[in-house]
């Protein structure tokens, strides 16, 4: 089966990106396709590579980027919602007039269109947040 | 709509203000429809406030996005169905709701309602055709 993932809470702060991560990797382990994982409200904090855990605590960004490298994952954080936020990667930083980017490993921003389009493309969409 | 448009709802269940669900939720059904699909919204529970008329967000230093709801005839987006229960556990009726309306291009442009009021029962049977739901 083909599954797009939307991701809607930040990481730690709520469960909703533990939970998208855990069944995104049983779903790969399992021989399922994953269309896309698609970051949005809260849930663009999930791409920021300046995310310091306590070393004895999950990394939550470097397992999503890491679960990327290794599938290939289409991981999109959606442009509107990371502006807000404060997620940028080098070509945003640019436009914007900002002196860093903070985006993650594996992650790119990208317009809601992504959003529709997995809905599209994928038999089945799995929100996770509240 | 294309042949193989999916059907899409987006359920709206927070009040306008107190968080950014609403808001970004919308952002959603405007630039979804762009892609031609077969696009409903639901507001349920405290998600029936969006629609509310008459909103002032003057002091609170919330910009007002409740007028966009009223371009949503324009971008194909006409079925906006409300559940009753939600309304009336918080003593509001459809007066208290925007006038929202579209032209139906199949019936010469004539203007209709958008807002239509269903019972959760009907809701329900509403959500179990969607092929895709976001809920918000």
């Amino acid at each position: 089966m083909k599954f797009g993932i939307l991701v809607n809470e930040g990481p730690y702060q709520h469960q909703a990106s533990d939970t998208a991560f855990n069944f995104t990797k049983a779903a790969l382990d399992k021989g399922h396709d994953i269309v896309r994982v698609f970051f949005y409200h809260d849930g663009v904090n999930n791409g920021t590579r300046l995310t310091t855990p306590p070393q004895d605590d999950r990394n939550l960004v470097n397992q999503w980027s890491e679960l990327a490298k290794e599938h290939e994952l289409d991981l999109v954080v959606c442009v509107a919602a990371a502006q807000r936020r404060g997620i940028v990667d080098e070509d945003e930083a640019k436009r914007h007039g900002k002196n860093a980017d903070n985006i993650a490993e594996g992650f790119h921003i990208s317009g809601l269109g992504q959003l529709i389009e997995m809905g599209i493309k994928a038999d089945r969409v799995m929100a996770f947040g509240d | 709509m294309g042949n193989g448009a999916k059907k899409f709802m987006y359920v709206n269940r927070r009040a306008p203000y107190g968080t950014i669900y609403a808001l970004e939720g919308l952002e959603v059904v405007l630039i979804g429809a762009a892609f031609d699909q077969d696009v409903c919204m639901a507001f349920v529970d405290d998600g029936v406030f969006q629609l509310k008329k008459g909103q002032d967000t003057n002091e609170s230093n919330m910009k007002n996005f409740s007028p966009t709801y009223r371009a949503l005839g324009d971008y194909d987006v006409n079925k906006l169905y409300v559940e009753k229960e939600s309304l009336e556990q918080r003593g509001m009726s459809e007066d208290d709701l925007l006038e929202l309306t579209y032209e139906d291009e199949e019936d010469d442009y004539k203007e209709k309602p958008s807002i239509r009021i269903v019972n959760k029962e009907e809701l329900a049977d509403l959500m179990e055709q969607q092929d895709v739901i976001l809920n918000y």
